[in-house]
């Protein structure tokens, strides 16, 4: 069985690896990738968002551990040093010698540190890996002495605007350096730079450009970066980000031609000067250009994947297009943005009211479309991209003028040659093809068909443009029993007045219903006031949490959250939790939303805590349902010596005005008493800081696998205008959400986001908002303790028994042990499926 | 050739302690935890309790509707669907339940001993 090595594990060889076995399923190829780094291949990309939770898994990119795939062999930390060409080995670092038949060199770049003295000194770091983060995390927390941490980032190109969001997110006030006389010199032009460097500098990051760094000098503890323009820098730390270098030294080792400005030389099939040899990513010059960015790299694995498997390919004409937000701020660039072809013009609309600028290049008469810069809102850039190369719909002019007088730029306009996914290279015409020829109805069909939108997800809308210009009504059904979406069932709900699931479903959809469309039925019930949860039929209707009223766990046991409004409890309080929990046998834990979580009780002994509970005045936290779970806050202006307003007092009054509003998903809140944000408010669904002159209110934010900052929906707001607006936002939200998805990508999917919810929910735009309140309204009027209600109706309680024939009866496969002190779960069976 | 198959059967409940699209557990002998379902016009079926896919005892409690109009329960787990008339799993071919024998009699539900 011939052998390919692959020299690298990161994105592109692992790409490479995947379309390799993608095409050789049966294994005809031996793959053994030989990684320098101690993990799989991670998406590096994305390396910046490691600061939100310093775990690696969040980067992971799926399927790159190769686990169950016998045909590759993939060995962390063995570094390729050499390779003997004639003998077709290659040596690793701990002196193992692999042979092979086809070799591919993907060993990337390594970042390039300027020779400027003093770069070598203890706290002078480099941005490329999760251990360069790592490293920097470190010297960051452990500096001793007093105030806040800085930091000074060589280097104001991309990378350097994401080390200094990184290192701004650890905590620390980052000042960034840049040669060229403005920020992203490669990606952005004059205009688009200094509109930039205004939105970063108001994010307290300190720009210099137009400035060298001439030394790095230790002063104590500290370091001092001398700059050429005569500023002394007094930092922490200083980060090297001046730009990538390609590791070619296996191809200079083994006599392999490389670049004129370095990276392995390689044909237009990327073949190095050996034809057993192959380059492909930031190492690889193919026809002696370096690209420093993924999606020419993928392009390369892909066409060196199909070489390998019996086909042939040509790198294509890559695509640099690049579009990012840095700090919430849209930048993209796309084509000839420099205005490099013979006799361009550029058509430029700077406002500096709107903090945008975008800029259209564009040939000598006008008409076609050559490049471009948007700055501050990147909403056109998938269109305009696809366009680069081909007639432009409308005069520039008017396709920059502001939205509204704009003439937009549809997907109509497109040619089926122009590229949609540039991430995978797949044009508008492969798409249309996927949507007719194959029947792809759907965004998710098309991914799997067509694999566009599968990496960065940004064409991901312009699938859906494509579906419904191509006169696919995509399909919005929430399960095979009912066609409609969750808002069009929430709709009939509220107009038909109806208010059971059979009949529901008896007039609106098909057959018996399923885990899917039950739960998500009875949430828009129990949202309209339908009395209990657990009411007659509803009770069928509930996933286990909610029919049970408390938290499903691995062993089949359930755990106990009480209500503690905004954190706040009185030791009388905490006394009877801790006696219950004592009691029970309870495993207890502190949670993130400030209450406490009882871990361990079966489904008979839920009755007889909340019996205890509820005479002691607490009341259901919700924590089992798809609905507000807690409204946090840090201790505010009553204690503490920084806070502006009574955080605390409007945490429970939000928490007890929105308790038990049956959501599409669960809803998190929390309440800062000042911009310090101890109560992390900006992670929330709908988070509130307080300000000097009222309540900032911000939106749309989570933690969980794709955390996100809320966003900013109205500022210095009195608290009755506060409520108000958070009324609207909640019940808009209850009403036009698809099951299970959260604010975030609800306000992402809205047409016009965040701007079109503000028109909707502050300036009324669709004459809803007296109905949005009038339905809060009612919400808070009928709300009753969940809890209370099962234990006054012998009906209900009934059916909390773990055995019907047994009432009482210990549950056998039920079992514990210590850990801590206090008792853990044993499973007494192990799964049997491997999950 | 015919077998005769010896069956003891144990009484769990009342009809009406179960309600429709509902499902209950029934402790038996030797702990033997069985989940009993019943959908409209008195069919009942009755699975072993035990979800293979998370090694609890669970079913029960699981969500009762259907799959292109198969009866099926959903495990409260990781909601991986069994059929109620012969315990295999929707989600995972090579995954099923055990299936019980259930009848009512004068009002009282009856499983199948183990």
């Amino acid at each position: 069985m011939p052998t390919l090595v692959v020299a690298g594990h990161g994105m592109v060889a692992h790409r490479l690896v995947e379309a390799v076995r993608a095409e050789d399923p049966s294994g005809n190829w031996h793959i053994v990738v030989l990684s320098e780094e101690p993990r799989p291949a991670y998406d590096r990309v994305a390396l910046t968002s490691y600061v939100d939770t310093w775990d690696p898994a969040t980067l992971a990119l799926p399927g790159s551990d190769y686990a169950n795939d016998s045909h590759v062999d993939l060995r962390l930390g063995e570094l390729a040093v050499s390779v003997d060409r004639d003998a077709r080995t290659v040596t690793t670092a701990s002196g193992d010698v692999v042979s092979y038949d086809a070799l591919v060199l993907a060993t990337g770049s390594r970042p390039f540190v300027p020779p400027v003295p003093g770069h070598d000194l203890d706290g002078c770091f480099v941005y490329r890996t999760i251990e360069d983060l790592d490293a920097i995390r470190a010297a960051a927390v452990d500096k001793p002495g007093r105030g806040r941490r800085s930091a000074v980032v060589i280097g104001g190109g991309l990378l350097g605007l994401e080390a200094a969001k990184a290192l701004r997110d650890m905590g620390l006030s980052p000042h960034v350096v840049e040669m060229a006389p403005r920020l992203m010199p490669l990606q952005v032009d004059e205009g688009g730079g200094s509109m930039l460097r205004r939105m970063i500098t108001a994010l307290d990051v300190t720009v210099h450009t137009g400035t060298s760094t001439n030394s790095i000098e230790a002063d104590g503890s500290r370091l001092l970066a001398k700059l050429g323009n005569g500023t002394e820098l007094d930092v922490d730390l200083v980060v090297f980000s001046a730009g990538i270098r390609p590791r070619d030294d296996l191809a200079r080792q083994s006599g392999l031609d490389v670049g004129p400005r370095g990276g392995v030389l390689t044909d237009a099939s990327c073949r190095t000067s050996d034809p057993a040899i192959y380059a492909i990513g930031e190492c690889a010059a193919v026809e002696g250009k370096v690209y420093g960015i993924v999606a020419p790299g993928y392009a390369m694995a892909e066409i060196v994947a199909a070489q390998l498997t019996g086909g042939s390919g040509t790198f294509p004409e890559p695509d640099t297009s690049t579009k990012l937000k840095l700090m919430g701020v849209d930048v993209a660039s796309f084509g000839d943005a420099h205005a490099t072809t013979e006799g361009a013009l550029e058509v430029a609309v700077n406002d500096a009211v709107a903090g945008t600028y975008k800029k259209l290049v564009v040939t000598d008469d006008g008409k076609t479309l050559l490049g471009g810069v948007l700055v501050g809102d990147a909403t056109e850039y998938n269109t305009l991209r696809a366009l680069v190369g081909r007639p432009l719909p409308a005069e520039p002019g008017a396709i920059l003028a502001p939205a509204g007088g704009g003439a937009a730029v549809g997907v109509d306009a497109l040619p089926d040659a122009a590229q949609i996914c540039s991430c995978n290279a797949v044009t508008k015409g492969a798409i249309t093809k996927a949507i007719h020829e194959d029947g792809c109805d759907s965004v998710p069909k098309l991914k799997a068909c067509t694999r566009a939108g599968t990496a960065c997800g940004s064409c991901v809308p312009l699938l859906g443009r494509l579906l419904n210009a191509a006169g696919v009504e995509q399909s919005k059904a929430l399960c095979e029993h009912f066609p409609q979406s969750r808002a069009e069932l929430f709709e009939i709900v509220q107009a038909t007045r109806i208010t059971t699931f059979s009949e529901l479903i008896g007039r609106y959809g098909s057959g018996s219903g399923c885990a899917i469309c039950k739960p998500a039925v009875a949430s828009i019930l129990a949202t309209l006031g339908n009395g209990h949860v657990l009411g007659g039929e509803q009770m069928t209707l509930q996933d286990t949490n909610d029919r049970y009223l408390a938290n499903l766990q691995r062993n089949g046991t359930y755990s106990v959250v009480p209500r503690i409004p905004g954190g706040e409890i009185t030791p009388d309080k905490l006394i009877v939790i801790g006696e219950v929990a004592r009691d029970f046998g309870l495993y207890t834990k502190i949670t993130g939303g400030q209450r406490i979580d009882l871990f361990g009780a079966t489904v008979d002994q839920l009755p007889l805590i909340w019996r205890r509970l509820v005479d002691a005045g607490f009341e259901s936290g919700h924590a089992y349902g798809k609905a507000l779970r807690t409204v946090k806050s840090c201790v505010g202006s009553t204690w503490c010596r920084y806070g502006v307003q009574d955080s605390v007092g409007l945490a429970i009054e939000l928490e007890l005005r929105y308790r038990g509003l049956r959501s599409p998903h669960k809803l998190k809140s929390a309440v800062s008493g000042c911009a310090r944000e101890c109560a992390e408010a900006r992670s929330k669904d709908f988070g509130i800081i307080a300000t000097e002159n009222g309540w900032n209110l911000y939106v749309g934010g989570n933690g969980g696998t794709t955390p996100r900052h809320a966003d900013l929906l109205v500022s210095d707001v009195d608290t009755a205008t506060l409520i108000r607006t958070i009324d609207r936002f909640l019940m808009f939200y209850v009403r036009t959400a698809d099951r299970l998805q959260r604010t975030a990508p609800w306000i992402e999917e809205l047409d016009g986001g965040l701007d079109h919810l503000r028109a909707v929910i502050v300036d009324d735009s669709l004459g809803i908002c007296e109905d949005l309140d009038a339905a809060m309204a009612k919400h808070v009027d009928n709300y009753a303790d969940e809890w209370k209600g099962v234990l006054e109706d012998p009906e209900k309680l009934a059916r909390f028994s773990s055995f019907v024939n047994a009432p009482g009866a210990p549950d056998p496969a039920i079992s514990f042990r210590e850990e801590r002190d206090q008792k853990v779960p044993v499973m007494l069976g192990v799964p049997e499926v491997r999950r | 050739m015919t077998t005769s198959i010896e069956r003891t059967w144990t009484a769990v409940c009342s009809v009406g302690a179960v309600p429709e699209y509902a499902g209950v557990a029934a402790l038996l002998d030797g702990g033997v935890q069985v989940a009993i379902f019943r959908l409209p016009g008195d069919r009942w079926y009755a699975l072993s309790n035990w979800d293979p896919c998370s090694g609890a005892a669970v079913l029960s409690r699981g969500i009762v509707g259907d799959a292109d109009g198969v009866p099926v329960v959903a495990s409260p787990v990781y909601k991986e669907r069994f059929e109620l008339e012969t315990g295999q799993c929707l989600d995972a071919s090579d995954v099923s339940v055990p299936v019980y024998e259930v009848r009512v009699r004068e009002g009282v539900v009856e499983v199948e001993s183990p």
